[in-house]
């Protein structure tokens, strides 16, 4: 190996790892082929073929390569940089290398797998993109790390139950907190309900109990009648500003934000009849419900005053339609919850729920459905082809079941609405730089295993903003989202990407544009001297994802670790004709 | 500092000690199986994304193998439980490998030479695995485990072809069981859940005939990683399947065995014929429903992809009995709901739905440590507390609850770490 050493003494040197993935990779590219044609490669001293380079095995084996073949750039041939890339980075770290000075070719995703019918090809694409990748890498220059302090301070949008939840969580953890309500009153969507699912419990004692607890401590400082008036900054060290109603303004720092804005109930205008009076939405039921228990305590009235009949209930009303396609979760518990208290004030009064699927999942709400089958509320399923139609007097429907249409006298009307896009969620979106599904709720990191995180560091969501949610499961991303904000607030810095955009001050010329294009906020316009302005970037906010780059016209902007010399020996490895 | 007790390592146990580490908080994970990963690690592909399971969940597992705040306990229980809330004293017991953890390099030299073959539970005893083995490839920690009931020296004392061929010295046919103490101030419980034995019910068959599936093993089959490479083939006679019909409420929903609903199936049966479709575009695929429940986020969208661009039919019914014909294809006898007659299908293969059921060992460790279960033998926990048990400093996340998807027990993860770090400041 000295003898290497001596010989190319100028050269960069390259040790190149070809991942097997199982069968993943190796079922179709002949991966010794690959190990063996990327030794023949401009700088490379040393390469093998790993079963899994990701396991323990193959990263000490990196960090031996590392060291007994003084490697100074690491490119590793494997399944994808989306999941493996941090564990690749650590292990040159840990072996002393910069962590930028390793490359990843996508041989799995974007090769084997797709190319499963053609092995040669998929061999040949595989040298290929190793050849680019050992030119790019032969480049690759040591990026730094920025440390920057967290602010233990935490930001929650929304004074509802599962703003509150956090904040209370936080709190008994040590934190500051800043609650922002829009309303003057904590409490959100709960103080509206009567009774709780599946127990039918008061609502108002829990989320009362709750208000107490946040109003006791000391660290949770509460804005109510306030929004979001401005955030700058990034994770672990936000600018906030807060507007109340008088127009005035708090301003202060903060580490993390968690979005609980709730939603809104969709209000049924022009469907099935609905008039607010005889054709109701359920939580105006839910209202009456409450103002009819109340006028029995007042008024020492028998337990029967509810001289309703029978009340239909229908469900999916602007729901699971073309314009409005998802099912919001929470209606068929919701009515069910609301015909069994129509029962309680009344054993005599008949509740009809017409369904399309009783959406009651797992433990609780099935035997919740059961309890309302068995305390006599009939259910009706209909479907799509067939609405139900609201006449005089008289609900008419198609019977799915029975196959046969039936006409149901009626006192009460009750529609079961979704829930929709709380107001403002698109304005909160766009301040705080986070996406929006296409219903409007929030979008989060991903949908199966961060689903608590935004795509941006240090922001994160829960409750009916997210997605409509049963109010369990909505306590439970409360706590959830508090967990993940207390792993940024119980650090002393966070630590940014190298990978950001550097601009170059004596090419830019000050256009702007890559502070239109940023989807972070992470480059800003900056006074030189007089009259002249170049863009700074702010590399903690910076994602490096390239987009200022693409648009600089001078060349000023440059993407590190995609810089142009970068892609374009990549693009000229490509183009060489390999045999 | 104090410490959090973690038992289980599926994806809920994992997210909660990473969430607890990422605190500064010591997190022991005590896992009952030679590797972490749990179910997940089993699955092929995740709805409603589609993204590969395993390459999703093996990140994680690495990051509680690196991560300097974990330790990781497996091939190991919890046998004793003493002390309260605040200061807990955990035994715990670690079963023997026979393969030191610390000398082992994963090689798979010692599994080449093994001689015994015994059927792979990992693969649903779809294929077999040899007497040492590696649970699956990104198995953490990467090690190998001698599997003694099954091991000729371990039985018979003659063989030992592993320790010969191991150039790491790692095979130790004379380790023992080793107990620990464990001080934690909190602890989460994370074991996870079982699957309802069909062939309970005779009616589908599930044990007399071959082509007579359940979802689990159907996810090992059309699994790249499964022993057939993803070709999801008939048992029976090898021949690509091209014709299945999924059997929703497989023991759910049932008075005589699961009152609850599974929460899950609606969207795995989709799932599964979706991928089964993508594929071999032959694949036609029937799904055999009673209500559809898919009310989770993006999942109508998802059945919708599924009607429209795959082909997938849903058939509300209740499936009576499956019998088979002479050549094996399941016939589903079913009654439609559309017209309320009897009717019946002939597929390649049937794939049962069947219900999540408590582990039968939740009952034992909830009484070891304290905690109630519910009437259906999961653990109990407040619908408005949703990750506290009965008892303080005790918590309860995913599907030792309740059968719950993926980001339900991932939320709930995050949620009982949040929990255990407030009590144990």
């Amino acid at each position: 190996m000295s003898h290497v050493t001596m010989t190319q003494n100028e050269e960069t040197r390259v040790g190149v790892f070809v991942c097997h993935c199982g069968s993943n990779i190796a079922g179709y590219v002949d991966v010794a082929a690959v190990t063996a044609y990327a030794r023949t490669l401009p700088g490379v001293v040393f390469a093998q073929d790993n079963m899994y380079t990701c396991s323990d095995g193959g990263l000490t084996e990196i960090k031996t390569a590392i060291k007994t073949h003084a490697l100074e750039r690491v490119v590793v041939a494997a399944c994808t940089p989306r999941t493996h890339e941090p564990l690749f980075r650590d292990a040159c770290r840990e072996a002393g290398l910069n962590p930028y000075l390793f490359e990843f070719v996508n041989i799995r995703d974007q090769c084997s797998w797709v190319h499963r019918l053609e092995p040669e090809a998929a061999t040949q694409k595989a040298k290929d993109l190793v050849r680019m990748g050992v030119a790019k890498a032969r480049l690759l220059q040591p990026l730094e790390e920025q440390e920057m302090p967290v602010e233990p301070v935490a930001l929650i949008v929304g004074g509802g139950m599962i703003g509150m939840t956090a904040a209370v969580n936080l709190a008994s953890r040590g934190f500051q907190v800043k609650l922002v309500e829009r309303e003057p009153e904590l409490g959100g969507m709960m103080l509206r309900l009567d009774k709780l699912y599946p127990t039918q419990d008061d609502a108002q004692p829990l989320i009362q109990q709750r208000v107490a607890e946040v109003r006791r401590s000391k660290t949770i400082e509460v804005f109510t009648a306030s929004t979001l008036h401005a955030i700058k900054g990034f994770v672990g060290n936000y600018d906030v500003t807060v507007r109340d109603r008088e127009g005035r303004l708090s301003s202060f720092k903060a580490g993390t934000v968690i979005v609980a804005t709730g939603a809104r109930v969709f209000t049924p205008h022009g469907m099935y009849g609905y008039d607010g009076e005889r054709v109701v939405t359920q939580l105006e039921l839910e209202k009456q419900i409450a103002d009819r228990r109340l006028q029995i305590a007042n008024c020492n009235l028998q337990p029967a005053v509810s001289n309703l009949k029978r009340v239909v209930m229908i469900q999916c009303v602007g729901a699971r339609i073309p314009e409005r396609p998802y099912c919001s979760r929470i209606c068929c518990t919701t009515a069910i919850k609301n015909a069994l208290e129509l029962r309680e004030l009344n054993p005599e009064t008949e509740v009809y729920i017409l369904y399309r699927d009783t959406e009651t999942q797992g433990t609780r709400y099935e035997a919740y459905y059961t309890r309302a089958r068995e305390a006599g509320i009939q259910f009706i399923r209909y479907s799509l082809d067939h609405p139900p139609q609201v006449g005089e007097g008289r609900v008419v429907v198609y019977d799915e079941l029975l196959g046969a249409k039936l006409g149901i006298p009626y006192d009460l009307v009750v529609l079961s609405t979704p829930l929709v896009a709380q107001e403002g969620a698109h304005e909160l979106a766009q301040m705080l730089k986070v996406p929006l599904d296409e219903h409007g709720f929030f979008l989060e990191a991903h949908v199966k295993l961060r689903p608590l995180d935004f795509a941006t560091d240090g922001v994160y969501v829960a409750g009916t903003c997210r997605w409509p949610s049963h109010l369990e499961e909505t306590i439970a991303q409360a706590y959830g989202a508090a967990a993940r904000a207390a792993t940024i607030l119980t650090k002393e810095h966070v630590t940014s990407s190298g990978v950001v955009a550097r601009v170059d001050e004596s090419l830019c010329r000050g256009c702007g544009r890559c502070v239109e294009v940023c989807e972070f906020g992470a480059p800003a316009l900056v006074e030189v001297a007089p009259g002249i302005k170049v863009a700074r970037v702010n590399p903690v906010m910076c994602k490096g994802c390239g987009a200022c780059a693409s648009v600089c016209p001078t060349g000023a902007m440059a993407a590190l670790h995609f810089t142009d010399g970068q892609v374009m020996a990549m693009v000229r490895a490509a183009l060489l004709n390999q045999k | 500092m104090k410490k959090v007790l973690v038992i289980g390592g599926g994806i809920a146990g994992i997210q909660a000690a990473l969430d607890l580490a990422e605190m500064g908080i010591q997190v022991h994970l005590v896992e009952r199986l030679p590797t972490i990963g749990g179910r997940m690690a089993q699955l092929d592909k995740t709805y409603p994304t589609n993204d590969c399971s395993t390459c999703i969940l093996a990140p994680k597992m690495a990051e509680c193998a690196r991560h300097p705040n974990i330790a990781l306990h497996t091939y190991s229980e919890v046998t004793a439980l003493e002390g309260d809330a605040g200061e807990f004293r955990a035994r715990v017991l670690h079963y023997p490998r026979y393969v030191d953890e610390t000398k082992c390099t994963g090689c798979g030299e010692c599994v080449a030479k093994c001689p015994i073959r015994v059927p792979d539970d990992f693969n649903m005893g779809l294929q077999q695995r040899k007497a040492i083995y590696m649970t699956f490839p990104q198995a953490v920690p990467q090690v190998m485990t001698i599997d003694a009931e099954h091991c000729r020296y371990l039985q018979q004392g003659k063989c030992g072809a592993c320790a010969r061929v191991c150039e790491a010295h790692a095979i130790d046919f004379e380790q023992t069981a080793q107990e620990q103490q464990i001080d934690a101030g909190a602890i989460i419980v994370a074991t996870g859940y079982d699957f309802f034995d069909p062939g309970e019910l005779s009616q589908f068959g599930y044990h007399q005939y071959p082509n007579v599936m359940t979802a689990l093993e159907i996810e090992r089959l059309i699994s790249a990683s499964g022993p057939t490479e993803g070709h999801l083939i008939r048992p029976s006679d090898g021949r690509p399947a091209r014709r299945i019909g999924f059997i929703q409420c497989v023991g759910s929903r049932d008075v005589r065995h699961q009152r609850f609903c599974s929460a899950v199936c609606c969207m795995h049966s989709s799932k599964q014929a979706v991928l089964a479709k993508e594929h071999d575009p032959q694949v036609e695929s029937f799904v055999f429903y009673t209500d559809f429940r898919a009310s989770g986020k993006g999942f109508r969208e998802y059945v919708a992809r599924a009607r429209e661009e795959y082909g997938v039919t849903y058939v509300r019914s209740r499936v009576a009995q499956i019998t088979e014909d002479d050549i094996h294809n399941p016939i589903i006898h079913y009654e439609d709901a559309e017209t309320s007659r009897p009717a019946q299908m002939a597929v390649d293969l049937a794939v049962l739905a069947t219900s999540l059921i408590p582990r039968p060992a939740t009952t034992s460790l909830a009484y070891l440590l304290g905690i109630e279960i519910d009437a259906y033998g999961f653990i109990k926990t407040d619908p408005f507390a949703p990750v506290d048990t009965t008892r303080p400093g005790i918590f309860a996340a995913g599907c030792c609850r309740g059968p719950f998807d993926i980001p339900e027990s991932v939320i709930q993860a995050s949620a009982a770490a949040a929990r255990a770090a407030a009590i144990n400041i």
